[in-house]
């Protein structure tokens, strides 16, 4: 295996992993936070499951970065990577969703965590609660692009 | 436990929140016209269970279970239990004392404690095994059962213990990690220092007894407190004025009811900012701190209530809410 593909892996790897990370963590976060309301109050299960959710996406951009990175360096499709700078170009193109994702999906899981507590208090209130964690989303979106465009542009 | 990890706490806090009474709760209920009518509203809210009736003090009692299970559930820390049990636990201490040494049975003045109720603290004065207590109580229940021993004078006893308390919640504070638990602590110590100079500015203490009595804080110079209030209550007023205290001093001038109710409200204040907080133990011990306050309030206007004190005295008395 050359270089360049080793490289284009451990991009493909990164993407899935850090921002599969981030997203463990801030779904998990975010659903102790929602067990801890349904065990008072199980009326508001689907309001908060869905809070729960939303830090989960990045995990899925950061799977479906690594997918069209796979595609194209030989593994699923495309041509195998025969140069180390070819290779690094994917490593770098992956960079943007698996450090973005990490972190946002950090964030967005305690932004879920306090809007948790807003809809446990004020349940009339979800529509401006799911807001705040969407928020977050936004900079996840950008590196998804950014991660998207460099891979599919090499 | 980081403060992360109490985000499944946090968030069982918030819908209990959604069932404290509120100052509008409070209000309604003075304006109820008996013990009867409050019993009701009490329970119409959840209050009691079904072994309580119509009895208050079974209904408060009751009150009070159901938030220390709600707390042992959470599985709060037990550096968190001691230091809020520290006033009941002296108050233990105070009343056990003055039963072996007046001879007079005070079981219902006790709380209930798990290491330190009323037996075990009886038999640890009438042994003076003074070491089966906690190292911090030790030397305040020596020295206070031995005043009152030689001269009865119960109100030194008090001095000693109360200032013993004060002293062990400050320590106790600083060690927690708990943000909320050290200002908590600092709050309650100077807020009883107020309350000790303004008593005895009225009734006239001379400074030794001030020196005595007064806890170091940090929100004012203790010397400088004990100082002002052997002079008088004006000058008190005065030194309470020039360290932001300036609320305490009004509510002295208007009545000792609007001080004690400004006593406890300061403690709220303390408390009120971890509403906003997702994260941390802060909310889940401000909750219990609140279940206290809505307990000691409800207690205070049932008994005005039992005892037909008019609508506009039992109002002057109401505490503030956490919500």
């Amino acid at each position: 295996m050359s270089m360049g593909m080793v490289f284009a892996l451990i991009g493909a790897a990164l993407s899935t992993a850090l921002a599969g990370m981030g997203s463990a963590w801030g779904v998990g976060m975010a659903g102790q936070a929602a067990a801890g309301v349904v065990s008072e109050d199980p009326d508001q299960f689907a309001k908060v499951l869905l809070l729960q959710l939303l830090p989960g996406t990045q995990g899925i951009y950061g799977l479906l970065v690594t997918f069209i990175t796979l595609s194209r360096i030989g593994i699923l499709g495309g041509t195998p990577i025969a140069d180390a700078g070819t290779g690094l170009s994917y490593l770098f193109a992956c960079l943007p969703i698996a450090i973005v994702g990490l972190v946002s999906a950090f964030h967005q899981g305690k932004t879920s965590v306090a809007c948790i507590g807003l809809v446990a208090k004020k349940p009339d209130q979800f529509g401006k609660a799911m807001l705040f964690p969407a928020m977050v989303e936004t900079y996840a979106i950008l590196a998804l692009l950014v991660s998207i465009l460099a891979v599919t542009n090499i | 436990m980081g403060d992360l990890d109490y985000v499944y706490a946090v968030a069982r806090i918030r819908v209990k929140e959604k069932s404290l009474l509120s100052d509008a709760d409070m209000s309604q209920m003075a304006g109820l016209k008996d013990v009867k009518s409050v019993i009701g509203y009490l329970t119409d809210r959840g209050w009691g269970d079904t072994g309580t009736g119509n009895d208050p003090e079974a209904i408060l009692k009751a009150e009070e279970e159901k938030t220390l299970a709600v707390m042992k559930e959470l599985k709060v820390d037990s550096d968190v239990f001691d230091l809020l049990s520290l006033p009941n636990l002296y108050h233990n201490l105070k009343t056990g004392i003055k039963e072996i040494c007046t001879s007079e049975n005070n079981a219902d003045a006790f709380f209930a404690h798990e290491k330190y109720g009323r037996d075990a603290i009886l038999k640890i004065l009438s042994e003076k095994n003074y070491k089966a207590l906690p190292e911090h109580m030790r030397a305040a229940a020596e020295k206070a059962y031995d005043i009152m021993l030689k001269t009865g004078d119960g109100q030194m006893c008090d001095v000693i213990v109360d200032r013993a308390c004060l002293m062990a919640m400050i320590e106790a504070g600083k060690k927690s990690k708990h943000k909320l638990l050290r200002e908590y602590a600092e709050s309650t110590v100077a807020v009883a220092d107020i309350r000790v100079a303004a008593r005895a500015a009225k009734t006239g203490k001379n400074l030794y007894f001030l020196t005595e009595a007064l806890s170091p804080c940090a929100s004012f110079d203790v010397k400088r407190l004990a100082r002002a209030a052997s002079e008088g209550e004006e000058p008190l007023m005065n030194y309470l004025t020039s360290q932001g205290f300036g609320d305490a001093a009004e509510a002295l001038k208007d009545s000792p009811s609007a001080f004690e109710r400004w006593c406890d409200n300061r403690l709220i204040q303390t408390i009120r900012p971890e509403k906003r907080n997702a994260f941390s133990l802060g909310p889940v011990i401000a909750w219990y701190l609140a279940r206290q306050n809505e307990i000691r309030t409800a207690r205070i206007l049932l008994t005005a209530k039992a005892n037909d004190f008019p609508e506009e005295a039992i109002r002057e008395r109401l505490r503030e809410m956490y919500v």
